[in-house]
């Protein structure tokens, strides 16, 4: 409380950039996931949460329950993710990881074009789901309710996660994958199983951030969710992207630093926010290539 | 001999842009937009191709150098009368200072260049996709002060009154200029120790060819191109810095990877036929006649068309069309018996 005090802080923007840092760090498991078996970098995810976002909306004007709007968001999301699998990166699988960014790039494109000409450039609203945005009276002090439930919603996801990767057979072959392909392979995972895997546990999360994030930009048009794609992408290198743990935070971090910079800076100030977030990304690139929340030093080639 | 066998390489797409001027001159006023937009997009393709072609290392950064080098030159040519009204928050130093338009094209590659070269001291010992994300970083940093910066440039207004010099002229004349360099720059000692870390990375170190040192000079030249077709682009229509940003990213490197990017051939090739399908979607969005029938296509199309080109190049293609390869003529192959002939003289 005194800490929150003294940084002129007030509790409501501490708990909204909690709940951005949750939304972020969704988004960063799922890119992280797929990277650790694909070694694909998706700069289509956020194309995939528009998607489902747009599901959310149709759900919306044909007058659905919220619960089912909600699974046809999820289902719309994680269909495409495994359509995009089958469609792209398979075929891309042994092409280096530069080659298969600018692939992604690609589909991120043509997806977001294909919106823009289905539902043009104002798109749709996703209205329904805008309670959430009432605040809750917590002993005086009003805290949004998407706020609270994004942080509990994303603290229990990355819980049933960890739990899927240290406790299962799927999540130990999938992490032995995340390390070392080749040798996994050869003790008996199954590459397109883990593959499968990632990619529909990576589609699910992206349906899961897109119903968060939503509720708060509600119009949902061709190029939503890509400018937090590419903070993201920025969060997860930031925090290394092979691995699940580091990914994550790092993408924590950086919709919690968002979050909070956003809302305590003046706007002179945190329109200048992307670029700082950059140059941190920079530094960390040239410091620690392997990534801020990693232990050992950058892989040298033998030859 | 040599030199005149390799001159083909040089010739082919050099003829490709002179081709395409001179079509542009006989085109129609409506059309002719089209082509100096394809010029402008050779020079700027020409440019991605010096480093990520040469090096085989993936950057997205080479636009902000196009932006950079935009502003540059847009900034020092807009009349002085018009800066105060269009851009009243400019620095004291540039709302005072004017060049012509020659020299505003000059600056506009020197202030790339110096650009590229800071950037490129930080960021050339990365490669693979943390050179990928690092410059796209770089792409993002540029936007973002370009956007909201008003005391260099416009902001998030378009330029406007800068002086309309880019015709077809010095649309061919300045991408010409930009094959030229790309060719001679390839064909350097320079050049060719660069393509030698591309092939292998390891044996060209242990030649004793610094990779750093050579995709910096590679970095900072791409950067001086990148800039001078800014400055080309900006006299040609007034930029806005939302178009010198993500669309114009993957628009050029589509043109340089469907192309094929270890050859400047590619890269031409891929600006000219890439950028001739985008336009011609493009012009369908307001109806175009095909063989006596109207096509009519959404906005949008034109995107569709090059992203699923590019995906499908990459799946099944990798090495663009032209396969990385320059322009050859074909030679006549030496019958067995005179080859057996010379041994024996020898």
């Amino acid at each position: 409380m005194t800490v929150v005090a003294f940084l002129n802080l007030s509790w409501p923007v501490f708990a909204d950039a909690l709940a951005l840092g949750g939304i972020y760090a969704l988004m960063a498991v799922g890119i992280g996931l797929v990277f650790g078996v694909l070694r694909l970098v998706n700069f289509a995810y956020g194309q995939l949460m528009m998607a489902g976002a747009f599901a959310l909306a149709y759900g919306d004007q044909w007058g659905l329950p919220n619960w089912l709007s909600i699974l046809f968001c999820f289902g719309v999301a994680l269909a495409l993710s495994v359509l995009l699998d089958h469609l792209v990166f398979r075929p891309l699988r042994t092409h280096s990881p530069a080659v298969m960014l600018v692939a992604t790039f690609a589909v991120a494109f043509v997806l977001q074009n294909i919106a823009l000409i289905a539902w043009g450039s104002f798109g749709k609203t996703a209205g329904a789901l805008a309670v959430w945005q009432a605040p809750w009276d917590i002993h005086g002090v009003f805290i949004r309710k998407i706020a609270i439930i994004a942080i509990a919603t994303a603290a229990g996801c990355l819980l049933l996660l960890q739990l899927l990767l240290t406790r299962t057979p799927v999540g130990l072959h999938m992490r032995a994958a995340a390390m070392d392909f080749r040798t996994a392979r050869m003790l008996g995972v199954r590459a397109n199983r883990v593959i499968g895997g990632a990619v529909l546990i990576s589609g699910l999360l992206a349906g899961v951030a897109a119903v968060m994030l939503s509720v708060e930009q509600p119009q949902i048009t061709s190029t939503w969710a890509l400018p937090e794609t590419i903070y993201v992408l920025m969060g997860v290198v930031l925090g290394g992207l092979n691995r699940p743990i580091p990914a994550t935070l790092g993408g924590f971090s950086i919709g919690f630093a968002f979050g909070l910079l956003g809302g305590i800076l003046p706007s002179n100030q945190s329109q200048y926010l992307p670029s700082f977030i950059f140059a941190a990304v920079i530094v960390v690139l040239l410091v620690r290539p392997n990534g801020l929340f990693t232990r050992g030093g950058a892989a040298v080639e033998r030859v | 001999m040599n030199q005149a066998r390799r001159l083909p390489e040089l010739l082919a797409p050099a003829l490709l842009v002179l081709a395409t001027a001179l079509l542009g001159l006989e085109a129609s006023n409506y059309l002719q937009a089209y082509f100096l937009d394809t010029l402008i997009k050779v020079s700027i393709v020409v440019a991605l191709y010096v480093f990520i072609g040469n090096s085989g290392v993936l950057s997205f950064g080479t636009i902000s150098f196009v932006a950079i080098g935009a502003w540059t030159a847009g900034v020092l040519t807009v009349p002085e009368g018009q800066k105060k009204i269009t851009m009243p928050g400019l620095s004291h130093f540039l709302l005072t200072h004017n060049v012509g338009n020659v020299a505003s094209l000059a600056l506009a590659a020197g202030v790339g260049a110096v650009f590229a070269l800071a950037v490129g001291l930080a960021l050339m010992r990365l490669s693979g996709l943390a050179a990928g994300i690092a410059t796209f970083a770089v792409l993002g940093i540029t936007y973002n002060v370009l956007t909201y910066e008003q005391s260099i440039g416009p902001g998030l207004n378009a330029f406007s009154s800068v002086p309309q010099t880019t015709g077809m002229w010095q649309a061919a004349v300045g991408a010409l200029i930009c094959v030229v360099v790309a060719y001679v720059y390839q064909r350097t000692r320079f050049g060719r120790m660069l393509r030698a870390t591309r092939e292998d990375h390891a044996a060209a170190a242990a030649a004793g060819i610094s990779t750093y040192r050579q995709r910096l000079l590679a970095f900072t030249l791409s950067g001086a191109l990148a800039g001078f077709a800014g400055g080309l682009y900006v006299h040609l229509l007034p930029l806005q810095v939302g178009s010198l940003y993500l669309d114009l990213t993957f628009i050029t490197l589509a043109m340089l990877v469907v192309g094929g990017s270890a050859s400047l051939l590619g890269a031409v090739v891929g600006a000219l036929a890439l950028n001739g399908i985008y336009s011609f979607f493009s012009a369908a969005t307001n109806t175009v006649d095909v063989f006596g029938w109207n096509l009519k296509v959404p906005s949008g199309t034109a995107e569709i068309v090059l992203g699923v080109l590019m995906a499908v190049v990459l799946i099944l293609r990798p090495a663009g069309i032209t396969g990385g390869r320059e322009f050859s003529l074909p030679r006549r192959r030496r019958p067995v018996a005179d080859l057996e002939k010379a041994r024996a003289t020898t």
